[in-house]
């Protein structure tokens, strides 16, 4: 059995497309007969962290690998790096000014609701260089 | 007082909150079952669950591109603040139907929950 893979680059405050590698990326999984539960959740955690490399990063990419068993999405961004990731992961912690909040985002729930839908998260980042946040959710066939 | 939540057409809501359809005015007999209202975009995407309604102020596009990963069956805003051509456009492409109402926030779910319709925490009142 083969994998899929590909590809979304995104650039940063180009708050007019933001969203759509994650609109497109559901189309993928809708269209390989994945359940809806998990396309659901693929396309929240993939489509906060979209929203992040937008509101935060210059530009970033969405990479995607989709296997039977597994669908792993890395997100990588040029953007000024996370502080300090424990408090990032924290519900309500935010850095997003208000223009952002404005817009329904940056309030300090991205990183937490990518954690609650994904089976694994892991997030490196290095200060004025990128971000890296990369999660897998299982197919777990047979169950 | 044990009542079962009510299952609503959206035809019903926008005739009950005075609303105007803004786009796929064809959806009117879908039944909507949960509702969901906030205005922070991630809150929808953390609380929210499939095929639920959502109440909402924000118009501009992310709402809808919230609504199509969060699986939002319809969006109804608040307070007469009406989306832009792209905005209504994106719903109109992601097949969501778009209803406005004069109504504040309040008094929109105020009358949705007297119908019996309710939230998407699985609470029963």
């Amino acid at each position: 059995m083969g994998s899929t893979e590909g590809v979304f680059f995104l650039t940063g405050k180009d708050f007019k497309n933001a969203g759509s590698a994650s609109s497109s990326l559901k189309g993928i999984l809708e269209g390989m007969g994945i359940p809806p539960a998990i396309i659901r959740r693929v396309a929240i955690a993939s489509f906060e962290a979209e929203m992040n490399t937008i509101i935060y990063a210059v530009a970033g990419m969405i990479n995607y690998c989709i296997t039977p068993e597994m669908i792993t999405i890395r997100i990588q961004d040029m953007g000024p790096g996370i502080e300090d990731i424990e408090l990032a992961m924290k519900e309500g912690y935010s850095t997003a000014p208000d223009y952002i909040r404005e817009m329904g985002f940056g309030s300090g729930m991205g990183l937490p609701n990518i954690k609650r839908n994904a089976d694994t998260l892991t997030v490196n980042s290095i200060i004025g260089e990128g971000t890296t946040v990369e999660f897998i959710i299982n197919l777990a066939p047979g169950e | 007082m044990n009542t079962l939540p009510s299952i609503m057409l959206l035809g019903d809501i926008r005739d009950l909150l005075d609303a105007v359809v803004l786009a796929r005015g064809e959806d009117m007999g879908m039944k909507i079952e949960r509702a969901y209202c906030a205005d922070l975009m991630s809150d929808v995407l953390a609380f929210s669950i499939s095929n639920s309604l959502l109440i909402t102020g924000l118009t501009n596009t992310q709402v809808i591109r919230t609504a199509e990963v969060a699986t939002i069956k319809a969006i109804v805003f608040i307070q007469n603040k009406r989306p832009d051509i792209q905005t209504i456009s994106l719903a109109d492409e992601k097949k969501i139907p778009l209803l406005v109402t004069d109504l504040s926030m309040f008094d929109t779910c105020g009358l949705l929950f007297e119908k019996g319709l309710r939230s998407c925490s699985g609470l029963e009142f």
